[in-house]
């Protein structure tokens, strides 16, 4: 198997996780969780220096979720690193569960920073980078920002100040952000709210290198990772093209399912389509099938409670 | 020792200290001449950092600074580090990152530049926040291990520093202690307890009551998160009165913060100096008399209070 059809492999299962999290937990945001996965998997299972076993190893490179809200991919990501059980995942939003509606870095070892509250990350991940080049440790961060997130002014504060940050002696260069460019927020699409073109320009114009990729293409997305981390003297961004609810045919480009959790039913057919099975082939491949047929029956479960 | 601005004095331990400990480090927004960073910005200049006037991403940097392992300060006045507040509630708090912040130029006694620069509601915002201890010296030497404690200390922390220069209240063998207050004089007819800038003025004001025959007992309280609860206990049960001092706001001040606890653990009449309006302009003896923090208006409300 190439490197890109294994993470292409881990990305689909990630969704099915996060398709199922949301579904027990009632409530959440598909969406951008599912816009994100990909870039996530490509981060986190191709690149990614770090030990679930030691999630506070100094050298580890770190992942700042900036948009928390898109956290059950994190949580799917780290599920699936070692980081806990995914049988904890079903846990997500329930009282007592580490696994936070929005990333708590109290609650969960692994997570970096608290995010969720939109505009933060970047300069949460900013100080770490610096912080990073000032011990001379070798580790990277990758913040990753959503799109309607950079409608707030304090990331522009963390744009215009990162290429500049620790120069001469300690550039922010260990530092890659990526835009999961989905083209939709919470209320409508992204150009009804407050347009952000020419978003690449604006980035440039501050002194940021910047590469456009489709961000559902693992070969484009380790290419311009690779190209980030060569990149020295500054930090870079990655403006990853994405469809919001990428691989679920009814949450795909929708608006609606930003916020929305899936009904049970709704979460069994989701589930079907990330894995590409036909309708008249799933009961089939279900039989073939038994860790994904056990969690439809613990959907199918949900839906009778 | 003469009178010092806490920011002097905190600016003077920052080289000390910085000197000892290489994770320390600054931030600032532009303001590192007034906060007083500015000599330790020439000492290390490749651990002072001037996001220039952009508070929300200097408290954000500092929050990834202090998780990569740095003790980092991030400065600016009061009311505008403050005023960053979902930064630091979230960034910083939340995260329980190791920042202290330090918000300076508090209170009207700032003076002419009005109440737009003038911290009188930082103490409010971040009391509501549960990690985050706030402390506020009132002489050069308690600023000294004040500063010394901010980075033992491991977690977020405010410090809340003056402009003007406060004269020395504290005992020679004085040591500070995160939530112990100390009894600057003893006293049975009421308590007065002040912090920062008003100390001096309290132990002023308690001078002219005995005058009047009125025995205060003035305490310093330079841990306002948290409070010193068997002191503030032991001390309003002995004089039945309890009268605070702040250059802030009442509303969630110190004076609230003693409210709140007193009517929790021991009812005890109470009066609050501190602000109840915006500030303004002016000299800033002009400002302490027309708001009652100079030691005339301390000692005429309390005389006041007790003549009920």
């Amino acid at each position: 198997m190439s490197d890109a059809a294994r993470l292409v492999a881990i990305a689909r299962a990630c969704r099915v996780q996060i398709i199922r999290m949301l579904a027990h937990a009632g409530s959440g945001h598909p969406g951008g969780s599912l816009s994100v996965i990909d870039t996530l998997v490509a981060i986190m299972f191709g690149r990614l220096r770090h030990d679930p076993a030691r999630p506070d190893w100094p050298e580890r490179d770190r992942v700042v979720l900036s948009k928390g809200h898109a956290v059950p991919a994190l949580y799917a990501c780290m599920a699936k690193a070692g980081y806990f059980p995914e049988e904890q995942l079903i846990t997500l939003r329930k009282l007592g569960s580490p696994l936070q509606g929005h990333p708590d870095r109290t609650a969960l070892p692994g997570i970096e920073a608290a995010t969720g509250s939109l505009g933060e990350g970047l300069s949460v991940a900013l100080g770490m980078a610096l912080g990073l080049k000032l011990s001379r440790s070798p580790a990277r961060v990758y913040c990753i920002v959503g799109d309607g997130e950079i409608q707030e002014g304090q990331v522009w504060e963390a744009a215009m100040s990162a290429p500049k940050l620790g120069q001469p002696d300690h550039p922010v260069d260990n530092l890659t952000v990526i835009l999961d460019y989905n083209k939709i927020q919470l209320d409508d699409f992204v150009t009804k709210i407050l347009d952000l073109e020419p978003v690449v320009a604006k980035w440039q114009t501050f002194g940021w290198p910047v590469i456009e990729v489709d961000g559902h293409s693992m070969d484009q997305l380790g290419k311009a990772l690779d190209q980030a981390e060569a990149t020295r003297g500054k930090p870079t961004l990655i403006v990853a093209h994405t469809v919001k609810g990428k691989g679920v045919s009814f949450m795909e480009n929708n608006p609606e399912w930003h916020g929305k959790a899936p009904k049970p039913a709704e979460a069994v057919a989701a589930i079907r389509e990330i894995l590409d099975i036909t309708e008249p082939a799933w009961d089939d491949y279900l039989r073939t099938d038994q860790t994904t047929a056990a969690l439809v029956n613990e959907l199918r479960a949900l839906e009778r409670t | 020792m003469t009178a010092k601005a806490s920011r002097a004095a905190f600016g003077e331990a920052l080289l000390d200290l910085g000197a000892r400990d290489e994770r320390i480090v600054s931030l600032d927004a532009d303001l590192s001449k007034s906060t007083m960073t500015a000599a330790f910005a020439k000492k290390y200049p490749g651990r002072a950092f001037n996001l220039g006037i952009a508070e929300s991403n200097m408290l954000g940097v500092a929050a990834g600074l202090a998780l990569a392992g740095k003790i980092p300060f991030a400065c600016s006045f009061a009311c505008f580090i403050v005023g960053r507040f979902e930064t630091i509630r979230i960034s910083v708090a939340y995260t329980n990152a190791n920042v202290k912040i330090v918000g300076t130029h508090v209170g009207v006694a700032i003076g002419e530049d009005g109440y737009s620069q003038m911290g009188l509601e930082d103490i409010a915002c971040i009391r509501a926040l549960p990690n985050v201890p706030i402390i506020q010296p009132a002489d050069e030497l308690e600023t000294k291990q004040v500063i010394a404690y901010a980075v033992e200390h491991r977690g977020p922390l405010y410090l809340r520093l003056t402009r003007q220069n406060l004269p020395p209240v504290c005992p020679p063998d004085y040591k500070f202690r995160l939530g112990r207050w100390v009894t600057l004089r003893p006293g049975r007819d009421v308590t007065l307890i002040a912090t920062g800038g008003t100390v001096f003025n309290a132990l002023e004001a308690a001078r002219r009551l005995e005058a009047d025959g009125i025995s205060a007992e003035v305490i310093n309280a330079a841990s306002i998160k948290p409070l010193d609860e068997d002191m503030l206990v032991r001390s309003a049960s002995a004089t039945g009165r309890v009268v605070t001092v702040e250059d802030h706001s009442v509303a969630g001040g110190l004076g609230g913060a003693v409210s709140e606890l007193l009517s929790e653990v021991r009812p005890t009449p109470i009066r609050r100096i501190g602000t109840t309006t915006f500030g303004e302009s002016g000299d800033p003896k002009g400002l302490y008399a027309k708001f009652g923090f100079d030691a005339v208006g301390i000692a005429a409300t309390v005389s006041k209070f007790l003549a009920r």
